[in-house]
Parts: C-alpha cells; structure tokens; sequence
C-alpha cells in the first residue's frame, strides 16, 4: 500500500507534520507520516489500538522527538524542541488516561497551566513585589473562570483533583491545557469513559471553544459519532502508516479503512 | 477507636470553624514571642540552651531537604554533603586555616589581627548558601534523566563523596603549604560570629547563638512559605506529581529541578556554617551517611513536603538526640538494672521511633495538605520511556 498522498496545506495550516517517522528500536510505530490542520478547524486522528496515534501526539508535544521528519507549528520548526517551549508557543494537550496533579486542588493544578504565561522568578516569589501578588491573583482568578467555563461549579474548585469525579476531572484537564491560551488543543480520547449524553456535550463544547476562543483542535477519538459529528478532516492511522485523510463522509466509505477497522473478507 | 478518631475530627472541624480568621496569624504572632524570649527562661549556657541551639539549626537542615525531597519529591540520601561544604566554607573563610592569605572584612578586632582569611559571620552565611546552591546544581544534573531510587543512589554517592573529600583533604595541596581541609584532626580556631556594636559571641553565653540560629531559622521558614504557595512551588509539586503532565504544562524540567537542589542545599550549607562556627571545629568525621539519614527522617516523622512538620520534626529529633537520650534519660537503663547507656542505642531508639511513625501514623506529625506519600508511588514503565527526550545531563531536555 503506498502512503497516501497529501495535498499542499493552505497557506493557514496551524500544525503540519512532514514525514514522521518515529522508531522504537526496531519497531516502527509511526511510519512516514505526513497532515495538517487548518486554522480554526477541528481534525480528528483515528485508527485501531496500537497504530500510532498517542505516539503521534507525543512527537507533536515534544515527549518524543521523531526519528525522522519535520513538525512545523505556523512557520517554525518545533521537531526537537523541548515540551515546555512548544506549550509556550500554543500547544496544549490532554492525556488518554487523565493526567491530573492529584495531590494539588482543582485551582492549582489550572494554575499550573498558567506556568509559562506567568513571569514570578525566584527572589519575586520570595520577596513577593505588588506586580507578582497582582500576577498572582489574577491566575487564581482566570484559574476559577476558567473552571466555570468548563462547567464546573464552584464548590469542588478547591477540592483535591485525586477526589473529583471522573467526568469532573476530565474537565479539569482540558481547563488546565486552555490556561497556557493555547492556538492548538490537542485532546487524547476525550470521551473515554463517557455516557452518549456526555460525549453530546462534549461534541458541543468543542465546537464552542474553536468558535469561543479561536482554537485549533486535533484530537484522537474511538467514537466515530463523535468524529463524523465535530470533525472537519480526518487522518486514518493503521499500524503506523496514514492510510486515509479527507473529510468525514470520503473517510468513512474508504475500502482501506473499512478494512483496518473490521478486517479482510475473504 | 475509629468512632473516637471520627469524634475527635469531629470537634477539630467544630473548633476551626469558629476560630475567627485572624487566630493563625495570633498564633504565628504568639509563637514568635515565645522564641524571642524562651532564653531568659533558661540559664545562659545550660544544656537546655546547647540542645534547643542545636535543633533549631536541624529544623533549617530539614527545611532544606523538605524543598528537594518533600515539595521536588526527588529523593536525596546525600544531603550531609551541604552540611559538609557549609561547614567548610565557615573552615575557609572564617579562620587562619589558610594562612597565607590575610584578608579581614568586618570581623572583631582580635581576629583582624590574625592570619588566614576572616569575613564577618552574615558573609560566609551567604557564601556558603552560594557554594552549596552550586554544589546542589552539580549534584542534580546527573539525576535529572533518573527517577526515584536511582536518584537516592546517586545522591548518596556524592555524599559519600563528599566526605571522602574531606577526609582525604589534608593531602590535597593547594600551594604554599596549605591543604584543602584537615582531615580528620579538624580546622579549629574558627572565629566566633562578631557584629559591630555587640562584640564576639562565647560559648558562656548561649543567648546570642539561639537568636542568631533563630533568626536564620525564620528567614528560611519565611522563604520556605512564600516558595510553597508560588509559581515555583507549585511546579515543583506538579513535577512530583507527575513529570509528563508538567512539562507538557510548559514547566521547564532542568531549570525547576535544579532550583529545587539548589535552593535546599543552600540551606543545609547555612546550617552547616553556623554549625562549624558553634562547635567551634570543622572535622571530617561529622560527616557520616547516618546524618543524611537523620535528616531525613526529620523531614518524613514530621510529614514530607510539610514547612511545619519539617520545623517540629527538626526541632523534635534535635531535643531527643541533644537532651532527652544524653542528658535526661541516659541514666535509665542503670536504674533498671541494664549495664549500657541510652547514648550508646540511640539509632536504636530513632530506629524504633520511625517503625512506630511509619505504623501509627505515616503521614508524619503535621501532613502537608497535598499529602501524599511519594516513596510508595509506582513508577509506570510509561513514564520511564516518555522521558527519553529529556537529554544528557548538561543540555538542553
């Protein structure tokens, strides 16, 4: 099977990924890859377990650096840059299996994501001038808004991220990635372990955040009504390799990814 | 004895709430008084004193190692190696151990006549909060791509190191006769701290070391609560929680860890060199692994990552160690019979004493809020492959 093709990106392309190729000793998990996400769209990557697509994600934060190929964010290479520099530079992402800081409250583990918007250095935080309690009260409270944005109320702001529910938590998270004011959202399963009623939401409330906040999405997702629902492209991986990409109706009636998905017949 | 727990949770919830909101501070107030003038309670060179001096300076010890291994959770077993290097830069800079040098800067009149390099007391404190913060950095880059034990081994290597240097310093010449530490004889005749307009401080009179030490201990405390609740602080504490997810947050790996190493041992070498300048010699066989251990077990009896379970496990296991084994209990054994004193078992007792901790209650004396016990926390195999982009040591993560 050759690799599928990619037509030349639009000239607004937040994220494009050139020949990703990433190598664990011997083994290939991801093989050659080549997408773009548009500005302002939302892209789903799918594909059976184990194809690469968290692998991908972890290559695209700067987790893991390609074996072979070039990331671009806008106009600059991020290929090897550190995971910290490419969130300040807009990216932010969630976890497949929550991540949360579990010892911390809901408000601080958002105020973490403020980390690198923030400017407190070392004899700041000590000596505490007016600019860093400013800055400090600020976060806390753009960390609350930003909570009630997500839908949670405020009696479980303070409350241990290790305690909240799991719905809540998942909320936590993405409200922790929007406080590095991101320009790309990467969302890892963001529906795992939800009921259809909170996947509906969920589906919304993606819409919303690219059309709120000017966001670019890509997230990795198992519930196709999720994908076909909210995606604008979608990328097929399989063992690897892209095997598909286009828009959702062209995807789901592709003979290859039929095929990924339920296998040959004989 | 669960119903009696719940009960007394019970009325502790009942009792804060009615607390109005100015007790902590009242209480922070009212603490702060007492330590100003607890000595006048005592006789000025009582063993009392000597002991309560010397836990004060365990407490800025603990809170060291509190930011590294209880905020950082970066497991440290060499940690004596700060109290070395502190103690040492008392040795240099405060003494006529080098004794081709002749420089005084604000020191007594008497120790302005004598040979060797002599800087006021507030001088070597800060410059061997500097060495230490260095020798911290030196120290966490090797650990940076490691986790968990592998970090406790390479630290107590370069603690073992460290006072191997020692021992073996008075063989390594540095020029004109003069060699990098004296070994186990010591570097003694170290000056007393002097300050213009209250003289020298002698070992008759206690008072002034307390407030010293307790004015250090303040300082250290001080900071120590302005990190916690602070963009660092909380990085360090997401970092512990959980590496990947922080650095993906847009917390730079190297820079905050290394604050975390520097900044703790730059409190260990500031208790060292009050320590060197208190007993008065610095010698090489204070720096045994047992101290780091010690050191640590005040930071986990009192609850890790806790600044107020670092202060009273300091200050606890500093009144045990220097007055309750030595002085008031020591005895015991002999009046029931036994043929040993209490000072020749006393890692016995500590021993015994974190057994019954770690049993009744491990989350130390006063549980840090984010409690939660690090030692214990596995180590996803994930994790260790998602570290992999984090670089040699040196560069770039």
């Amino acid at each position: 099977m050759s690799p599928v093709e990619t037509p030349a990106p639009p000239a607004v392309a937040v994220l494009r990924a050139e020949h990703i190729t990433k190598m664990f000793g011997g083994l290939v998990a991801v093989n050659d890859v080549s997408f773009y996400v548009p500005q302002h769209s939302i892209v789903s990557l799918i594909g059976p377990n184990g194809a690469g697509k968290t692998t991908l994600f972890n290559m695209l934060t700067g987790l893991y650096r390609p074996t072979e190929g070039r990331i671009l964010l806008g106009e600059r290479d991020i290929t090897r840059a550190r995971p910290d520099v490419i969130t300040k530079h807009g990216v932010a992402r969630t976890f497949q299996n929550i991540r949360l800081f579990g010892a911390m409250t809901a408000v601080e583990n958002v105020m973490v994501g403020h980390h690198a918007q923030m400017r407190a250095g070392l004899f700041g935080s000590i000596f505490r001038p007016p600019r860093v309690r400013r800055e400090e009260l600020q976060t806390r409270e753009h960390a609350r808004e930003l909570l009630a944005y997500v839908g949670l109320r405020e009696p479980v702001f303070d409350r241990l991220a290790s305690q909240l529910p799991y719905g809540d938590q998942r909320r936590v998270e993405i409200a922790r990635a929007l406080a590095s004011k991101p320009r790309l959202l990467l969302l890892d399963e963001p529906t795992a372990g939800m009921n259809p009623n909170e996947s509906q939401a969920l589906t919304e409330f993606m819409r919303t955040l690219r059309d709120d906040l000017k966001l670019t999405i890509l997230l990795i997702e198992h519930d196709m009504k999720v994908v076909m629902g909210v995606s604008e492209r979608v990328t097929v991986l399989d063992y690897g390799k892209k095997i598909a990409e286009g828009e959702p109706a062209v995807v789901r009636a592709d003979p290859g990814v039929i095929e990924a998905y339920l296998g040959r017949q004989e | 004895m669960s119903e009696l727990r719940a009960q007394l949770r019970e009325w502790r919830a009942a009792v804060q709430q009615r607390l109005p909101p100015w007790s902590s501070r009242t209480l922070a107030g009212l603490l702060l008084v007492i330590g100003i003038v607890l000595p006048f309670l005592f006789s000025s060179s009582s063993a009392f004193m000597n002991a309560t001096i010397i836990a004060l300076a365990y407490a800025v010890m603990s809170l060291g190692l509190n930011i590294v291994v209880g905020f950082a959770g970066l497991l440290d077993l060499g940690y004596v190696a700060f109290y070395a290097l502190g103690a040492y830069s008392l040795g240099w800079f405060g003494s006529g151990f080098f004794f081709k040098a002749h420089v005084h800067v604000l020191v007594s009149p008497v120790a302005s006549t004598l040979l060797g390099v002599h800087l006021n007391f507030i001088l070597i404190l800060i410059g061997a909060a500097l060495i230490c913060a260095a020798a911290g950095v030196v120290i966490g880059l090797p650990t940076l791509r490691l986790r968990g034990d592998y970090i406790a081994i390479v630290t107590l290597a370069f603690g073992e190191i460290i006072a191997d240097v020692a021992v073996n310093g008075q063989s390594v010449h540095i020029g004109g006769g003069m060699t990098l530490t004296a070994g186990n004889l010591g570097i003694s005749a170290v000056d007393s701290p002097y300050f213009p307009g209250i003289g020298s401080f002698n070992l008759l009179n206690l008072r002034p070391w307390y407030w010293l030490i307790f004015a250090i201990l303040l300082f250290v405390l001080f900071v120590n609560l302005r990190l916690r609740d602070s963009r660092l602080g909380r990085a360090w504490v997401a970092l512990r929680e959980d590496e990947v997810a922080a650095v993906s947050m847009g917390i730079p790996l190297v820079k905050t860890k290394l604050s975390a190493y520097a900044i703790g041992a730059a409190f260990g070498g500031m208790s060292g060199a009050f320590f060197g300048t208190y007993y008065t010699v610095v010698n090489a066989g204070q720096f045994q692994f047992g101290f780091s251990i010690f050191i640590l077990a005040m930071v986990i009896i009192g609850g890790l990552g806790s600044i107020w379970g670092a202060v009273v496990g300091g200050l606890a296991l500093g009144y045990i160690n220097n007055y309750l084994i030595p002085d008031v209990l020591n005895n015991f054994p002999s009046k029931l019979g036994f043929n040993f004193q209490l000072t020749s078992v006393e890692f016995g007792i500590f021993g015994f004493l974190l057994v019954i901790m770690m049993i009744l209650r491990p989350q130390g004396l006063i549980p840090e809020r984010r409690r939660r016990l690090e030692m214990t926390a596995g180590i996803g195999a994930e994790d260790a492959q998602l570290v992999e982009t984090q670089g040699p040591a040196g560069g770039p993560i």
